[in-house]
């Protein structure tokens, strides 16, 4: 069977969304380690769109799914187009980015194809001719390393984990039907409530500012909101803080709230418990702002100032505002 | 309108994990399990239904060792009517094969509804389920944080939550769907469950035959983190910081 790569590339509007281009990134440097070809597909309602401006986009191949039925957040339809992409590229590995999407997608298609899978990837590599792939299990309390046995398999990359391609042009474009469903039922959206501006996933933000109980109170949770913004990051929070009402619950950090693994995460009045560290541990640089030195998060921080975060803040925020400006 | 809840065995939230001298397993010194909490969500919210009369029964499924039985009986108190344990001993399953042996005694099941966590947090894989739903030719929908039943049909309305969109889905039965925190506030089972729980049936069986499309290779520590440095006390510490982020992290 061949071992060709195939890419999904999740869209985003007008253009790739950024783990996507990852797991491209991913995907050349696994087709080059195995001596193959690289595939991608990308499959939206403005596929053909995307495919003709997007770049860089280093793939032998890229496959062109257009069909106003991809605008679902459904994984039905995106399946079909990855099945069809996958046969016409004679994929052996499919990878996927470990989006929300990405995921349930990975899942799917990987059940359809009786494939192997393993999703949220931090490296893959070719040993000896065998693809193995790490992820971080128990959130992030241990590593583990599989080999895949067969093909087809599909991978899934952790967003911030694999550099995105710098260059690159599609070696030629292909475009396919999207093949129209089956009759089993599925599943239909009948309604759906957008926020107005979509923000960008916690667990793909380069940059996570969180805050804590120490904050006392959902009105002085601007001082993470004003870090988080001078920063260009997003707002995280505790499940005490999410408990208590002052947050929403999809800005929990943690292990029954959200796993990022950020460039920078910054945990401001946060006491480290195991739960929290247990979605944030992977994170590449910790910085902790506590106003107790004996706070577990300093465990863990790979940089710490010991304050109040009521002073500390505001000074900090000010200070890389100006940073910025001069 | 007949459910069956996943439930897979777990570490605790709290356990320290630790990898065993084999290199592959967890050291199991010190460590509790606990039904994985998506499951008992989804669980809750199973019994839920029952309870309101959307649901006929509700049966708990598990692939794991002998002693899971505790967790089923768990599950059993809280209010699920009956519970199948695929009994097996091994330090690894991989996805394909978990999702394939599920699949062949759910076959067996016929539920019109299954229930998964999103994602079991042990091996933090969340993929089970999709499998699942696309080996059995069921309808899915993911990331559920509300249901209800419709009126003449059988199928659900429920509540999905992606990226911050909100989304409401008519769901045909037979389908999957995988909990997300929201669905549901797990009780604690009460004594009288516990009591009951010990009469309901729970059947033990061999797992169908499935092989792993992965090889386990290595259960590992995570990379070790370098020592942290304290830069400063309260406002002190800023200018440093700032340095620190600018110059050695090149954020700014
Ligand atoms: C099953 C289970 C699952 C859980 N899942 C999660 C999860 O997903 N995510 C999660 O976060 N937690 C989770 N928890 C809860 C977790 O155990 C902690 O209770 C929680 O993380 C504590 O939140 P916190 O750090 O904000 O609050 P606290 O532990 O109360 O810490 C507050 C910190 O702020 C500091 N502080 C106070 N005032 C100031 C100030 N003015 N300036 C600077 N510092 C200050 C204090 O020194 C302290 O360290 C879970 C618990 C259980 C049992
Ligand atoms: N061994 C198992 N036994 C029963 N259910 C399981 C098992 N493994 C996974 N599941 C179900 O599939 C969901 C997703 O698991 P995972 O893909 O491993 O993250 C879990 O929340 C369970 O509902």
């Amino acid at each position: 069977m061949s071992q060709n790569v195939l890419v999904f590339l999740e869209t985003d509007g007008d253009s790739l969304r950024k783990p996507a281009l990852e797991a491209l990134g991913a995907g050349r440097a696994l087709a080059d380690g195995l001596g193959t070809q690289l595939h991608a597909v990308i499959a939206a309602p403005n596929a053909s769109a995307v495919a003709g401006s997007a770049r860089p986009l280093p793939a032998d191949v890229l496959h062109v799914v257009e069909d106003a039925a991809l605008s679902t957040s459904l994984s039905g339809p995106a399946c079909r187009a990855v099945r069809t992409a996958a046969t016409a590229a004679a994929a052996g590995y499919l990878i996927f980015p470990a989006t929300v999407r990405g995921r349930d997608l990975l899942a799917v298609t990987a059940g359809a194809l009786h494939a192997g899978a393993a999703a949220d990837a931090t490296a893959i590599e070719v040993i000896d001719g065998t693809v193995q792939i790490t992820r971080p299990v128990f959130a992030g309390k241990a590593v583990q390393i599989v080999a895949a046995r067969r093909v087809p398999f599909c991978i899934g990359t952790r967003p911030n984990a694999f550099a995105a391609p710098t260059d690159g042009e599609p070696g030629s474009v292909v475009s396919h039907e999207l093949p129209s469903a089956g009759d089993a039922p599925a599943a239909t959206v009948e309604e759906v409530r957008a926020p107005e501006v979509r923000a960008v996933d916690l667990t793909e933000a380069e940059i996570v500012v969180s805050g804590g109980r120490g904050f006392k109170g959902p009105e002085n949770f601007h001082l993470v909101e004003e870090l988080a913004a001078a920063l260009g990051g997003v707002v995280g929070a505790s499940r005490a803080v999410v408990d208590a009402g002052w947050r929403p619950h999809d800005e929990q950090v943690g292990q029954t709230g959200k796993t990022v693994s950020p460039k920078l995460y910054v945990a401001c009045a946060i006491s480290g418990a195991i739960q929290h560290l247990a979605g944030m541990s992977s994170s590449k640089v910790i910085v902790a702002i506590n106003k107790d030195a004996e706070a577990p998060i300093f465990k863990v921080a790979d940089y710490g100032i010991v304050g109040d975060v009521f002073e500390v803040l505001p000074a900090l925020s000010a200070a890389i505002r100006e940073a910025r400006a001069g | 309108m007949k459910i069956v809840v996943c439930l897979k065995r777990v570490p605790d939230t709290t356990a320290k994990i630790k990898p065993a001298a084999d290199g592959r397993t967890v050291d199991p010194q010190g460590v509790e399990f606990i039904i994985s909490p998506y499951d008992e969500i989804a669980l809750e919210k199973a019994v839920q239904l029952k309870e309101a009369g959307t649901a006929t029964q509700v049966t708990v499924l598990c692939l794991g060792p002998a002693n899971a039985t505790k967790e089923l009986r768990k599950a059993m108190a809280i209010g699920a009517d009956d519970a199948v344990l695929l009994t097996e001993d091994r330090d690894f399953r991989d996805p394909a094969a978990t999702a394939e042996v599920l699949a062949a005694a759910l076959t067996e099941l016929a539920p019109d509804v299954v229930f998964c966590g999103w994602k079991a947090i042990d091996n933090d894989s969340a993929t089970v389920a999709g499998m699942i739903a696309a080996r059995l030719d069921f309808a899915y929908a993911s990331f559920v944080v509300g249901i209800e039943g419709v009126e003449g049909q059988n199928a659900l309305r429920v509540r999905r939550e992606v990226e911050g969109t909100e989304e409401q889905v008519l769901v045909p039965a037979p389908c999957v769907l995988t909990a997300q925190r929201g669905l549901a506030e797990p009780r604690f089972a009460s004594l009288k469950g516990i009591m009951k729980a010990k009469r309901k049936p729970l059947e033990t069986k061999a797992p169908a035959d499935a092989e792993n499309a992965s090889d386990l290779v290595a259960l590992q520590p995570p990379p070790p983190r370098a020592a942290g440095r304290i830069l400063g006390e309260g406002a002190a510490g800023v200018p440093e910081l700032v340095r620190v982020l600018r110059d050695d992290l090149g954020v700014l």
